[in-house]
């Protein structure tokens, strides 16, 4: 694993025992000695830190805050510019033809934009945003970012800074954390309540050491990341969203106010804007739902799906799937047609030659615990 | 008892040779999560993938290491799976098989080569 990228945790990782394997270009701990599941309950339990350094961290400013929210409005659905002070939200860079190129997070740091971008796309996402004019693009590659994330995590870090406990969900505050000067969000990708803190590099050992030293905090991998965000019907960039998904067939419509829809005083103006706008007031061919395997075999990406046991015609194909250790059992997401995406509607997924009944079911497969 | 480089365990006992597999094995795998047995009295022939195994992180298949005809199929492992991590070489084996011909079994390692093979 010579030529991958390490996060400045890396060594801490393996004296904490983790697995290592290739992610995004970097060295990442998929495990550690506690395994994926136990990894998994824990953080459902009491609180999980995760490693979430490869992911892209980027500044972009312009004249004043306004400036530059109304420039990335430009490529991204989302109202940035009515976003409060010190508040963050979710969103996407769609392409010209309503595709997804890459999901992320934005805050209002009152005098700029902080995006926040999937490990694997930071580059072109980087690039895309350097083609906007009047503002300057910058990628802060001094900072580590970690989650803390579980029923516990507020207490934990409110230890560390009692302004923890009075942010809300999608809240962004400057914390000093361990005498690290942190930026952070009251916001995570597991579906419980938790924090993203973005630290800078140098102190970034010591402020996980000092999280992990709490009883309640262990150190959670890729693996647990995973079926964490699966039950949260989170999306996952590559998977279940691509640039061949459009927001609306992903079920991503919250994400896009009504002020950037048909009517809205800044409607459209982003790329695809005309078919994600179509789709969000008709509808579209299919949609992402989720889905319950019977028995207790996992149904993982790519395996098809069809409308009966015998139909010849494929229907739709699984993006994400696994054993969901919350849920005791297996959960998927995929895409079918919009007619049969109904909850409690009975498909069939084809596993080892198999067909056996999945049912449609309503996302999150658990219901999220974030602190409104 | 005799061991694969497949990682299973093979104990002849007086009606069959039970088949599971090491912990080495479970411990790459991690939480198993799924088995799928074969049907007990089929007719299998070595290096036939006739158990599926799904962990939390992929699924993987193990040959029936001798020729014979399933005799017994571990049914505990349907409800909880997680038995084959806790207690590969007990209560999570996988199936018996009755031998068609013993010395096929003559081919696999003895314990202290097996524990050579995964230092």
């Amino acid at each position: 694993m010579s030529d991958l990228l390490q996060t400045p945790l890396h060594d801490l990782h393996v004296e904490l025992g983790a697995k290592m394997v290739p992610f995004a270009g970097y060295a990442m701990p998929v495990q550690y000695p506690m395994g994926v599941m136990q990894e998994h309950l824990h953080t459902r339990a009491k609180a999980g830190l995760f490693d979430v350094s490869h992911m892209g961290q980027v500044i972009v400013r312009g004249a004043d805050y306004a400036v530059a929210a109304a420039a990335l409005e430009t490529l991204i659905p989302v109202n940035i510019q009515g976003l409060g002070e010190n508040r963050q939200r979710y969103g996407f860079f769609t392409n010209d033809d309503g595709g997804i190129m890459d999901d992320l997070m934005l805050a209002n740091r009152s005098d700029h934009v902080f995006v926040v971008v999937n490990a694997a796309c930071k580059g072109p996402d980087i690039t895309h945003m350097k083609t906007l004019s009047g503002v300057e693009v910058t990628e802060i590659t001094d900072r580590a970012l970690l989650a803390l994330q579980g029923p516990a995590a507020e207490a934990v870090l409110a230890k560390m800074d009692p302004k923890a406990a009075d942010m809300r969900f999608m809240d962004v505050a400057d914390l000093t954390l361990n005498g690290a000067a942190c930026w952070v969000s009251r916001s995570g990708y597991t579906g419980e309540d938790g924090y993203e803190i973005s630290v800078p590099a140098d102190d970034a050992v010591e402020l996980a050491q000092a999280l992990l030293a709490h009883d309640d905090v262990e150190p959670i991998g890729l693996g647990a990341r995973d079926s964490l965000r699966l039950e949260g019907g989170l999306c996952l960039y590559g998977h279940d969203i691509d640039t061949g998904t459009t927001p609306v067939e992903a079920g991503l419509n919250w994400a896009i106010q009504k002020i950037r829809r048909t009517d809205g005083a800044r409607a459209g103006g982003f790329p695809g804007a005309d078919k994600i706008l179509d789709e969000l007031a008709n509808g579209a061919a299919r949609k992402r739902v989720g889905l319950r395997p019977s028995g207790r075999a996992p149904m993982r990406e790519g395996v098809a799906l069809f409308a009966t046991e015998e139909s010849s015609d494929q229907i739709g194909t699984i993006t994400s799937g696994g054993f969901g250790p919350s849920v005791e059992g297996p959960v998927a997401m995929g895409y079918v047609p919009s007619d049969l995406a109904a909850d409690g509607t009975t498909l069939y997924g084809e596993l080892r030659g198999k067909r056996l009944p999945v049912t449609v079911t309503s996302l999150p497969f658990i219901p999220a615990n974030f602190k409104r | 008892m005799k061991f694969t480089e497949e990682h299973e365990w093979l104990r002849p006992e007086d009606d069959g040779v039970v088949v599971g597999i090491t912990e080495h094995a479970t411990t790459q795998l991690g939480d198993i999560v799924f088995v799928e047995l074969p049907e007990v009295g089929a007719t299998v022939t070595k290096d036939e993938e006739i158990v599926v195994i799904e962990s939390v992180k992929a699924a993987s298949d193990i040959m029936a290491p001798i020729d014979g005809v399933i005799v017994e199929v571990n049914d505990a492992l349907a409800d909880n799976p997680a038995l084959a991590n806790e207690d590969p070489l007990g209560n999570g084996w996988f199936f018996k098989i009755e031998a068609s011909d013993a010395s096929q079994m003559d081919e696999y390692m003895t314990e202290a080569a097996y524990l050579k093979l995964i230092a």
